[in-house]
Parts: C-alpha cells; sequence; structure tokens
C-alpha cells in the first residue's frame, strides 16, 4: 500500500517515461529493452561510450526512429500520461519535448529571432509577430539567463551562443523536457559552467532535462540522477550522489581504464619551424606566428575556439598558403599543397572528422587508402588494385580495432571513436615526420580518447613531432611536453608544462600575457 | 496518414526495381492524355510497343535514337557523380557536330581508318574544351556551372547558325542553312543494310564501358567519387580536387561532342541547326533514370529512346500528338525524382491515433 502511495506520487511529476525499447539496425542492437524515467524538476545524465545507444535512444524519443518494440509515455497537457505517436517529430515537439543536438540545426544566415520563430508561426505571420516574440524571448531569457544578441546572424555567433539560441528555440515552443546531446562537446570549461548552472536554474522551474555525455566530471557535478547505458542496455539508473568516478567509469565501460601516462619527452632536432608566419583572415587570421617544434616532442596548443586554431591547421595541412613568412618542415619549406604536405610526412587529423576526415558514403576501406591512393602498391596503371586495397583495410581494422560490420561498410555508419581510428590508421601508419592533431578526443568517449592519447604518445616516441591543437586543458596539460597558447592570432611561446598550470592558462586564453617571473 | 521512415539500408534489388518502376509508372500516367486527346488507350499502349519492337525497322529506329542518349547520358552521369552540375551536354553536342564536319567534309581526303578517328577526336577535344570553360570559371572564380552550361547551350547554338548561314553553308544546298555533307571516308558506316542504326552505337556501348571501368576501378574514378560525395575532405586527404574537376570536365564535354559526331556523321551525314532534338537535356533524364549508373545509362537510353521512336508511330496510327512522346520523358523524370524518395524512405500508411482517455488510464 505505501508502495502504491509512492509510486502515486512519484507519477504525479512524471513527465515522461521510455518503457522497454528496443530498436535494431540490421544485425546491430543499438538499444535493448531500455527503460528510463524522467520527473519534473530533474536533471538525468545519460551516460555511455560512443556507440553504446543513446543518441539512438535520444532519437527514438524525438521521432526520428521507429522503436520496433517499447514505447515513449509522456505528460500531456491535460495531464495524463499518454503514449507518443512513434516516428513523429511533430508529436514530440506538441508534447513539450526540445532536443538540443551535438550537431546544431540553425539556419546560419538567418538570425537568433528568426531561427527560434522558424517552424513555429505562419511565414506570412513572421513580420507581424516578431514583437510578441521578442517580448516572450526577452521574459525567457531573464528567467533562464540564457543572454544572447538575437539580432545577429547565427554565422556570426560563437558555438556557445549557437548553443544558446538552440535552448531558446526549445523553450520558446514551450519545453517542459530538456534534452541535450554531448552539451559540452562544444565548450570552452567556463561556457559549460555556465551552461550547466543555466541547466540548474531551468529544472528549478520545474523542466525535466536529459544530458547525454561520457565526461565524468559533468555528470558527476551536474545531474540529479545517472542512468549508464553500455552496449544499448541500461546497466545503473542510480541517484548521482551515490556515484563516483570510478564506479561510473568501470559501469560505462565495462572494465576499468587506465588513463594514458606520459612519460617525458626526449627533443630532438627542430622539424617544424614557423617564422613570423601571417595566414588567413579575418577574425581567424594568424598574425606573425613563429614556433619551433622538435622531433620527439609534443607541443600543446591551447586558446578558445576561433582564436586562429583553424587557419593555423589549414595552414600546416596544406590547404591554404601563407601571406608572408616561411614555414619550413626539416629546413625544407612546406608547400600549399595537401597532397605534398602528406608526401613530406605531415599526418593531418582534423578538427571536424565528419566533415574533413571522412566521405562518409564511401566505404571504410577507402577510407583508409584515400591518402594514398595514387601509389604504386594500391594502383597500377591507374587501376585500383582491389586485393591490396582490402588487406590493408583489413589490417589496419584489427591494428586499431575498428568496430565496423567489415572493410566495405559505408564510413558514414560508423560512431565517431572508429571514425577517428580509421583517420588515426591511414595517417599514423605512413611513420610521418610531424602529427598535426586537432581536437582529437572531442566527441569521444573514455576508452577511444585513452586510444587516441596513446597512439599520439607512441607517434612522438617514435620521433615524431606532434602538436596538439585542443580546447580541452585537461588533455594539454596530460600530453604535451610544452604548451603555447594561441590568442587573436597570436602565439605565445611555448612553455614547459611542469611550469605551468591551469589557471594561468586560463588567463593567457583569455589574452592576458604571462610574466615571465609567473612562468618561472 | 502517411508517414516517412529514413530506411537505413537500401538494398541493391530495391535500386534497381525503383528506376523501373518509375518508368512503367510513366507509362501509365501517359494513359491520363491519351485517353483525353479521344484515342484508344489500349489501342495506343499496343501501337508504341510496336512502333518500338514490332520489326527489325523499328528496333533499328530505336537502338538509332537510343545511340547519342547513351552518349549524353553518359556524360551527364560522370560529371553528375562529380557533382559538376553540366547541363551543357546540347551545346557541347553541337560543337562535337561542327568540329567532326569541318574535319570531315572534305577539308581532308584520307581513307576511312584515319578519317573517322580524325572526327571522333576532333569532336571530342570540341566537346571537352567547351565544358572547360564553365569548369575553369568553377574552380578559379566559383561560378555556378549549372548557369554558365544551360546559357552556353545557347550561345552555341546561335554560333552554329551563324556558321550554317555563313562560312559553314553548303554551296550546293540550295539555300538551306546546313554544312556540306560528310565525306564517305568519315561517314560511320551502318550496321545492316537499309536500316538507320549505325556503328556510333558501338561506339556508345564502347563509351559506356569504358567510363563503368573508369568509374569504379580506376584512381581517376575513386577521386571523382570522393569529390562527389566529400569535396572537403577529399582536399584534406590530397586529392587534387581542382584537376579532377577539370578531368570531369573534360571527359563529360567529350562524351556530349561524341554524341554529336555520331549523330553528324553515323545519321544525317551534314549538320544542320536542328540536329538534336534535346538529346543533351534528354541525357540529364537518361542519367537521373540510370541512378547515374554507366551501364544503367544504356537501358535507361534504351527505354526513352523506345518512347521516344514508339509515340511517333502510335501518334502516326492514332492520331494523337507526338508531343506525347515528351510528355512521357517528362513524367519519367519526375517519377524517377518521387521514386528517389520511396529508396531513401519508407513510406507507411497510418491512421492519425489520438491519445484516447482509455489509453491514458492503463498507465
Amino acid at each position: 500500500m505505501a508502495q502504491e502511495d509512492h509510486e502515486r506520487e512519484m507519477s504525479q511529476n512524471l513527465l515522461l517515461a521510455l518503457d522497454s525499447i528496443t530498436k535494431r539496425f540490421g544485425d546491430l542492437i543499438a538499444n535493448k529493452d531500455v527503460s528510463l524515467d524522467l520527473h519534473a524538476g530533474e536533471i538525468v545524465a545519460l551516460l555511455g561510450e560512443n556507440g553504446a545507444g543513446k543518441t539512438t535512444l535520444m532519437n527514438i524519443l524525438f521521432g526520428h526512429y521507429v522503436a520496433e518494440e517499447g514505447a515513449v509515455r509522456v505528460r500531456g497537457w491535460n495531464g495524463d500520461m499518454h503514449v507518443l505517436e512513434p516516428g513523429a517529430p511533430h508529436a514530440a515537439l506538441d508534447a513539450g519535448i526540445g532536443m538540443v543536438h551535438q550537431h546544431f540545426t540553425l539556419a546560419e544566415n538567418l538570425s537568433g529571432l528568426e531561427n527560434i520563430v522558424l517552424g513555429t508561426e505562419s511565414l506570412w505571420a513572421m513580420r507581424f509577430s516578431r514583437s510578441k516574440a521578442r517580448a516572450k524571448l526577452e521574459s525567457l531569457m531573464e528567467a533562464s539567463g540564457l543572454e544572447v544578441d538575437l539580432d545577429v546572424r547565427v554565422s556570426r555567433l560563437a558555438v556557445g551562443e549557437r548553443q544558446r539560441v538552440e535552448i531558446l528555440k526549445a523553450l520558446y515552443r514551450d519545453a517542459r523536457i530538456l534534452v541535450l546531446d554531448e552539451p559540452t562537446a562544444v565548450l570552452t570549461p567556463q561556457e559549460s559552467e555556465s551552461l550547466f548552472a543555466t541547466l540548474k536554474k531551468l529544472s528549478s522551474q520545474g523542466l525535466g532535462i536529459i544530458f547525454i555525455s561520457h565526461k565524468m566530471a559533468e555528470v558527476l557535478g551536474h545531474s540529479d540522477r545517472v542512468a549508464v547505458l553500455r552496449s544499448g542496455e541500461i546497466v545503473a539508473d542510480l541517484a548521482t550522489s551515490i556515484c563516483d568516478r570510478q564506479m561510473l567509469a568501470d559501469l560505462m565501460v565495462g572494465h576499468s581504464v587506465e588513463a594514458v601516462q606520459r612519460t617525458p619527452g626526449n627533443p630532438g632536432k627542430p622539424l617544424l619551424v614557423l617564422d613570423k608566419v601571417s595566414a588567413g583572415e579575418g577574425r581567424e587570421a594568424l598574425d606573425h606566428v613563429s614556433l619551433t617544434l622538435r622531433r620527439g616532442e609534443i607541443i600543446g596548443l591551447a586558446g578558445v575556439s576561433g582564436n586562429g586554431q583553424s587557419t593555423l591547421q589549414q595552414l600546416i595541412s596544406g590547404l591554404i598558403p601563407a601571406t608572408s613568412g616561411t614555414l619550413k618542415l626539416e629546413g625544407k619549406p612546406l608547400p600549399a599543397k595537401a597532397s605534398a604536405a602528406i608526401r613530406q610526412g605531415v599526418a593531418r587529423i582534423p578538427e571536424d572528422r565528419h566533415h574533413d576526415g571522412i566521405v562518409g558514403s564511401m566505404s571504410v576501406a577507402s577510407n583508409l587508402v584515400i591518402e594514398e591512393i595514387r601509389r604504386p602498391a594500391y594502383q597500377r596503371f591507374g587501376l585500383l588494385r582491389y586485393g591490396a586495397i582490402k588487406r590493408r583495410a583489413e589490417a589496419a581494422i584489427k591494428a586499431y580495432d575498428i568496430r565496423c560490420p567489415g572493410a566495405k561498410a559505408r564510413a558514414r555508419l560508423l560512431s565517431g571513436g572508429n571514425i577517428q581510428k580509421i583517420v588515426l590508421a591511414r595517417t599514423l601508419d605512413q611513420h610521418p615526420a610531424l602529427v598535426l592533431a586537432a581536437q582529437p578526443s572531442r566527441g569521444l568517449d573514455v576508452g577511444a580518447t585513452a586510444e587516441v592519447h596513446r597512439r599520439l604518445l607512441e607517434a612522438r616516441d617514435r620521433g615524431a613531432g606532434v602538436l596538439l591543437i585542443s580546447e580541452d586543458l585537461d588533455e594539454l596539460f596530460q600530453l604535451s611536453d610544452r604548451i603555447a597558447v594561441i590568442h587573436r592570432g597570436h602565439l605565445s611561446e611555448p612553455i614547459r608544462t611542469e611550469e605551468l598550470d591551469k589557471s594561468s592558462v586560463g588567463l593567457m586564453m583569455a589574452g592576458h600575457e604571462l610574466k615571465k617571473e609567473e612562468a618561472a | 496518414m502517411i508517414r516517412f521512415e529514413p530506411r537505413e539500408h537500401v538494398s541493391s534489388t530495391y535500386a534497381f526495381l525503383v528506376p523501373v518502376i518509375a518508368g512503367i509508372a510513366a507509362l501509365a500516367l501517359a494513359a491520363i492524355p491519351i485517353s483525353a486527346a479521344g484515342a484508344d488507350v489500349q489501342g495506343a499502349f499496343i501501337a508504341m510497343a510496336k512502333g518500338a519492337f514490332g520489326s527489325p525497322f523499328a528496333i533499328s529506329e530505336l537502338l538509332a535514337r537510343a545511340t547519342p542518349l547513351i552518349l549524353t547520358g553518359l556524360a551527364a552521369s560522370i560529371a553528375f557523380k562529380a557533382k559538376l552540375w553540366n547541363i551543357g551536354a546540347e551545346g557541347q553536342l553541337y560543337v562535337g557536330a561542327l568540329a567532326a564536319v569541318a574535319v570531315g567534309s572534305g577539308a581532308i581526303a584520307a581513307p576511312p581508318y584515319i578519317m573517322i578517328p580524325l572526327i571522333i577526336a576532333a569532336g571530342m577535344m570540341a566537346g571537352g574544351t567547351l565544358m572547360l570553360v564553365p569548369t575553369l570559371l568553377k574552380t578559379k572564380l566559383g561560378a555556378d556551372e549549372v548557369v554558365t552550361t544551360l546559357l552556353l547551350n545557347f550561345v552555341v547554338l546561335l554560333f552554329v547558325q551563324m556558321m550554317l548561314e555563313g562560312p559553314m553553308k553548303d554551296p550546293m544546298g540550295m539555300g538551306w542553312p546546313q554544312s556540306e555533307p560528310i565525306s564517305a571516308a568519315a561517314t560511320l558506316p551502318k550496321m545492316f543494310p537499309r536500316l538507320r542504326v549505325h556503328w556510333g552505337l558501338v561506339i556508345a556501348l564502347v563509351s559506356a564501358l569504358i567510363v563503368f571501368i573508369i568509374m569504379t576501378r580506376s584512381v581517376w574514378g575513386f577521386e571523382i567519387r570522393a569529390t562527389g560525395e566529400n569535396v572537403s575532405a577529399a582536399r584534406h586527404a590530397g586529392i587534387p580536387v581542382t584537376a579532377t574537376y577539370v578531368k570531369v570536365g573534360l571527359l563529360s564535354g567529350a562524351l556530349a561532342g561524341l554524341a554529336g559526331v555520331s549523330e553528324v556523321a553515323g545519321l544525317k551525314g551534314y549538320l544542320t541547326a536542328d540536329l538534336s532534338p534535346g538529346f543533351g537535356y534528354t541525357g540529364i533524364v537518361v542519367a537521373m533514370l540510370a541512378g547515374l549508373s554507366p551501364l544503367g545509362v544504356v537501358a535507361a537510353a534504351i527505354f526513352i529512346a523506345a518512347v521516344f521512336v514508339g509515340a511517333d508511330s502510335m501518334s502516326r496510327a492514332m492520331g494523337v500528338s507526338n508531343y506525347i512522346a515528351d510528355l512521357i520523358v517528362a513524367l519519367s523524370l519526375l517519377c524517377v525524382l518521387v521514386s528517389g524518395l520511396f529508396v531513401r524512405f519508407k513510406v507507411r500508411f497510418v491512421r492519425p491515433k489520438l491519445p484516447k482517455k482509455k489509453e491514458a488510464e492503463e498507465f
């Protein structure tokens, strides 16, 4: 009797219930008998490695996928729980479910206000209701603390601001349930903190919030309850207060994981020398950047996104030319040609692996050999040697543990971690002199991140120079022998990691000059 | 209510069946205008089938009509595969024909084994060079090739008319704006006596096979596919993207130019400004119907040619305007585009389910 009462009380503020959801993709079971509920005023973290089925589950909730078994129930506006129509995003929207995707779904050429109102108003009414929309949004911004300039075009907004627009979009549509897919993957630590402050505020106003993550720190710090997904199954659904880091890590991976330990590097002769290089234009322009990277060392490049990192990356990748200054690899000038950069031994791990790293509709095998396709090993008289390509692919799939249905599978079907393994395999196996790794572990889970870190250190120990561009300070301190900071296109002198601490790097990222005595 | 669900896997049988169904659907839809024209629908379709396949003569006409469509279809399919939107096959076909006439109508006297390769080379070079212009405008200046290739068609057609009224006008042509005839040595021979189908068909089939090998087996094809699917990743991986576009442009233009050579040297014998009834544009339909597959282009070209030839014959027999052929071709393009939706999405018909009181109480 007491139990029933308890359940009734619980169900009073129950907002959402996923009942025994099962979803298959061919032979792969993405979700297996998953049940999860969400109450008003609660922040639930959905924790799991990449490929554990978190995103699939949320896509079912949002009607992008249809589950083979199970149902989604949501509290209707009349107060009753009812089954959400499967496969109908508009039904989810109407029921007050708002989703903030990992890859934002904003129209870049429209302002924040237009993006938010888009799809909620008839085209003809747009102009008419602008002021009303603005008034509603301003009160929402005040209530939630989400400050953003609504009149600026989205293309000019920083990533964190775009995310705020996404959240406002959901709130504008009267969302009572907010789902965020890897919300901090693209944010700086400070931005992440302010995001979680906002989420806390929203939940205290009665919203139910689910955020998907694989970062233990934010799960432990900012959720009320944590559900752990592993291989498509919920393996734990616990109050966060009784969890600790090790326990969650073990639950998530299924076995214990060790973080990669850096041993001191053994720097050799100069490898990559940038001498007063300027390149690019606008906000991301590089301004007289000088840097010397030696063989056998990792230089970490810290900085808030958009301060010239992507220009530097494109420059060293051979995609854009320097407008002034010289760029030399082992004393030889590095031409602005991607194929030449590859030939001279530059391995490039691109920042946006989906966009620049792989051709999604081509096979895993094709993506593994794409950089070397013209080598005699893979072609004879211009005709592809499919046997050699297949052997190479199978070897790489084994050596790098790329989880895929086979060498012929389309690369797009793989998880982020496995896509990154494709990129690692095809670049590092060429025994490069220089490894340019841009955000190499962004969006990856613990296991995949450790794998990336291990491979980078391995390359360094083999004598390669590694330039690691990252927004993750933990990663930079964990791997780098020296750390330099980029701010508005200016690059600071690299300083030995042992002589630095995170707060001073944080200050430099914000544009403060580091005084010599502080560094020493 | 109709609901669309994205498919996770598209089976190859399905990808093959869909254009076939689209073709049949287009024919079925054509029944409406045919009956509206007052003709007997069943009789009309029988007349069409007979007109296209009913006799050696009909089949010869069908294959003669399919020949340029295979080539322009290949031109479109290879370009579209690289996402280089060449809408200018019509113009490239005309410059190809013009070059063939310039070389092959008596300026050079040589035996056929020299003349035929020569006019083929001239036509392909002309077509390729014409396509090079919009390709370079795209790679160097970012000019939209849809606009430039399309507009070049009109420039070329006017240029051809000017040539036919002026320097290349046949002095023996009784004042008609037509070129001098292709010399006997440069003429593509007929394959069978008294039938119009000519060796251009073999050239087209061999071209399809070569393009198939290039696209699936060669480094070029690999680079073309990678560039078309994700230009940014291709560039990043060191694939020479600009060079790939240029290669594709040259090849696509050359194939369309070859269609012009084949028409002028195999069928018409001389160049007029109405050499092509829109083969360049129809080639786009052929390529889309074929799902951009080079071998599929052959089948699609034969289907479209059958529609044209069959409808021509049907219109004579039944007194229905032969515009019905254009209508069916247009319908099949629409059906293919719609069927693309069916390949990518599962379509389910469901009754809208309203949340009922009873259901809510169950939980």
